[in-house]
């Protein structure tokens, strides 16, 4: 049986599907394995950010620092291996301490200020662009033996390559899928979404959660801004303008209701396989450009917004009708 | 906030007072790090001076601010002026390298910032989406459409009436200058000396009882972010003629912070209600003497964003509903306590959100 919250996530995914069909139909070159490996390499750094802006919308707040936060990491991890000595591995562990920091700074920021998230965050990411810049403005390459190590890890099959970053992501979605629906955090998170009046008064711990969630979020980015600069070699402070809204986009399009409440990590993932989808096909193509891709993406978002609005109003339409039978009901009984 | 009434509303001065102290405190600072900051030149029939490129610099700001302070006295929020602003430009270029004249190419712009608008309105008041995702679709797709209108090309032209309004004197003062202060008063004038803006205030503070008390909520928000799309359109045009090309990549990008910024600065609350479009003006003037601040004083402009951040981060504090209920506190254990006075204002507000 078809519950109402799981229709968001199959119309994704039939969107999905839809989208693969279409585009294999033009270019059947886009059904190979290699396609998918590079959809999924591509994609890993947003894919990664985009765990974490999924749990921000569950709970009903928006995370818009995850762009100016990967770009941090990435200058931050270039400039700590060119002017010291210290193996990435420890530089990863600190930065991912630093911006679990900031987002837990961000997320009590917005509890015990009562400020909304929006403003919160968007101070974030002007500091961390800011911190950024001051670090360097100019792009940083890295060059260490073992970046080239881990960016030829790789997993083959048929001459597709599976890569360790791609992995990295699909791993993260499984992750913060469990620990959506399996943990009581993840519970606490959807409960806060629903209402945070409900959710006190059932003890769900606010203070806790929220914080945690930014907290979340902002490790998340870290994360993906190491595989952003596994990506790229390079830390660059004006790089990932604007990822946090590709990363809202691929969480409304994986159909999570962006008032809180309702969604699934997995949704998200398959939100980042049709935007990497679209980007692909553009390449296939060859003769569009690539401005269509915001134009598609913004279509795409305003259609899953038209959509969820709909399901919002039939879902009250249908309540408000179980309320007059029951009503009605009892008027008969008494 | 919740517990705003709507009565005769204390003098001008006293409301844009704090606006003007750190606007003072922000223009000394520049006077500290380059004395003749103050100095204004008249030479080849045009001002110059420190002074007058902040009041110019700042026009773009200062005009989608004006928009910005309607959206967000209706509780809502326009995330996609910046990329009206780019549209806008894009129209204006193609439109004079299409050999229009530059009347046609302004009336074009301003054409397309209003439908952008109108879009936006449509979505917010008529679908009931929430603004900052309603908003949010054309903040995304609307370089693509900027990009389709320019082709992908950064659209030069050397018409010199579009390059007047953005480069350009009247009466030696520049003409962005005398653009946003002429609309800055207008809109004011109209908002001021009618009850719209009364109107707009009660769509903010309660939108539900507002309806009820017989406003047409639809079409104010409607017409609120058509204003605030046609403002980001003549931004527009004046940053494309600024450069004397339509830049669809950068033109006008992050400005919509800039503006929120600049309403928040202007002590406008985030959450709707009472507004003062002189107060977020003064906001966008701060914004850019900070700038000025920054540029002047050789410190490297990289530290602008992190100077802005602190700056959202201060203004935060001192508006935060928590940190006003300790004020509360404060006062009301001062001369005649009243025991419940504290514990019923959180409630209050809880329970009306």
């Amino acid at each position: 049986m078809i519950r109402s919250t799981h229709l968001p996530l199959l119309i994704t995914l039939a969107t999905f599907v839809l989208a693969y069909a279409l585009c294999a139909s033009a270019y059947p070159a886009m059904l190979s394995l290699r396609v998918v490996a590079n959809l999924l390499t591509d994609n890993a750094f947003l894919g990664i950010a985009a765990v974490g802006m999924t749990f921000v919308i569950l709970s009903g707040g928006i995370d818009l620092s995850i762009g100016s936060v990967i770009a941090f990491t990435g200058v931050f991890l270039a400039v700590i291996l060119r002017e010291t000595s210290m193996h990435p591995l420890a530089a990863f562990a600190l930065v991912l301490l630093l911006t679990t920091a900031f987002g837990t700074a961000m997320g009590a920021t917005i509890h015990y200020l009562e400020m909304p998230p929006f403003i919160v965050t968007l101070a974030g990411m002007f500091l961390a662009r800011g911190a950024a810049y001051v670090l360097s403005t100019e792009s940083v390459p890295i060059t260490h033996e073992f970046y080239d190590t881990l960016q030829g890890l790789y997993w083959k099959v048929d001459g597709a390559r599976f890569r360790l970053i791609g992995g990295l992501m699909v791993l993260t979605f499984i992750v913060g899928a469990l620990v959506a629906h399996r943990t009581r955090f993840g519970q606490n998170v959807y409960a806060l979404g629903g209402g945070e009046q409900a959710a006190k008064l059932m003890g769900v711990p606010v203070a806790r959660t929220t914080i945690g969630i930014y907290a979340v979020s902002g490790g998340l980015a870290g994360l993906s801004g190491i595989v952003f600069s596994l990506y790229t070699s390079a830390g660059y402070s004006l790089a990932t303008v604007g990822v946090e809204l590709d990363a809202i986009a691929a969480v409304v399009i994986g159909g999570t209701l962006l008032t809180g409440g309702y969604g699934f990590v997995a949704g998200t993932f398959f939100g980042i396989l049709i935007m990497g989808l679209i980007q692909t096909y553009i390449v296939f193509d060859g003769t569009l450009s690539s401005w269509w891709t915001k134009i598609v993406i913004g279509s795409l978002l305003f259609a899953f917004i038209l959509l969820q609005k709909g399901l919002t109003w039939a879902a009250k339409k249908r309540a408000a009708q179980a309320r007059m039978r029951t009503a009605t009901g009892s008027a008969a009984l008494s | 906030m919740t517990s705003q009434t709507i009565g005769p509303r204390p003098s001008v001065m006293r409301r844009i007072l704090p606006q003007l102290v750190i606007l003072a405190v922000a223009l000394a600072l520049n006077v500290a790090v380059f004395p003749e900051f103050f100095e204004i030149d008249f030479r080849n029939g045009r001002l110059f001076g420190n002074l007058i490129d902040v009041l110019n610099r700042g026009a773009p700001v200062a005009l989608l601010c004006i928009g910005m302070t309607l959206v967000i006295a209706t509780k809502g929020i326009d995330l996609s002026v910046g990329a009206v602003m780019a549209i806008a430009g894009a129209v204006a270029a193609s439109v004079v390298v299409d050999g229009h004249g530059w009347g046609t190419a302004l009336l074009a712009a301003l054409a397309a910032g209003g439908l952008c608008g109108l879009w936006n309105g449509l979505l917010v008041a008529v679908l009931r989406i929430q603004p900052i995702v309603a908003t949010l679709v054309l903040m995304v797709a609307g370089r693509g459409i900027a990009q389709l209108v320019t082709e992908g090309k950064i659209l030069t032209f050397d018409n010199p009436g579009l390059i007047h309004l953005g480069a350009g004197t009247v009466a030696g003062v520049p003409t962005p200058i005398l653009i946003w202060l002429a609309l800055g008063a207008l809109v004011t004038f109209v908002v001021r000396k009618t009850a719209l803006g009364m109107l707009i205030e009660a769509i903010g503070i309660n939108e539900r009882s507002s309806r009820l008390a017989g406003i047409n909520s639809r079409v104010l928000l409607v017409c609120v972010y058509l204003v605030s799309g046609l403002c980001a359109a003549l931004a527009g045009v004046i940053v494309a003629a600024d450069i004397k090309g339509a830049d669809a990549n950068n033109a006008g990008l992050w400005l919509e912070l800039d503006a929120i910024l600049a309403v928040v600065i202007g002590g406008n609350s985030l959450l709707g209600g009472r507004f003062s479009i002189i107060a977020s003006l003064i906001g966008a003037l701060i914004i850019q003497s900070v700038n000025s601040v920054i540029l002047l004083s050789g410190l490297p402009p990289e530290f602008n964003l992190v100077i802005k951040a602190l700056l959202i981060l201060g203004i935060l504090v001192i508006q935060s509903p928590r940190i006003g209920n300790y004020i509360y506190l404060l006062k009301a254990s001062g001369p005649q306590p009243e025991p419940d006075a504290p514990a019923s204002r959180p409630t209050k507000e809880e329970t009306a959100r």
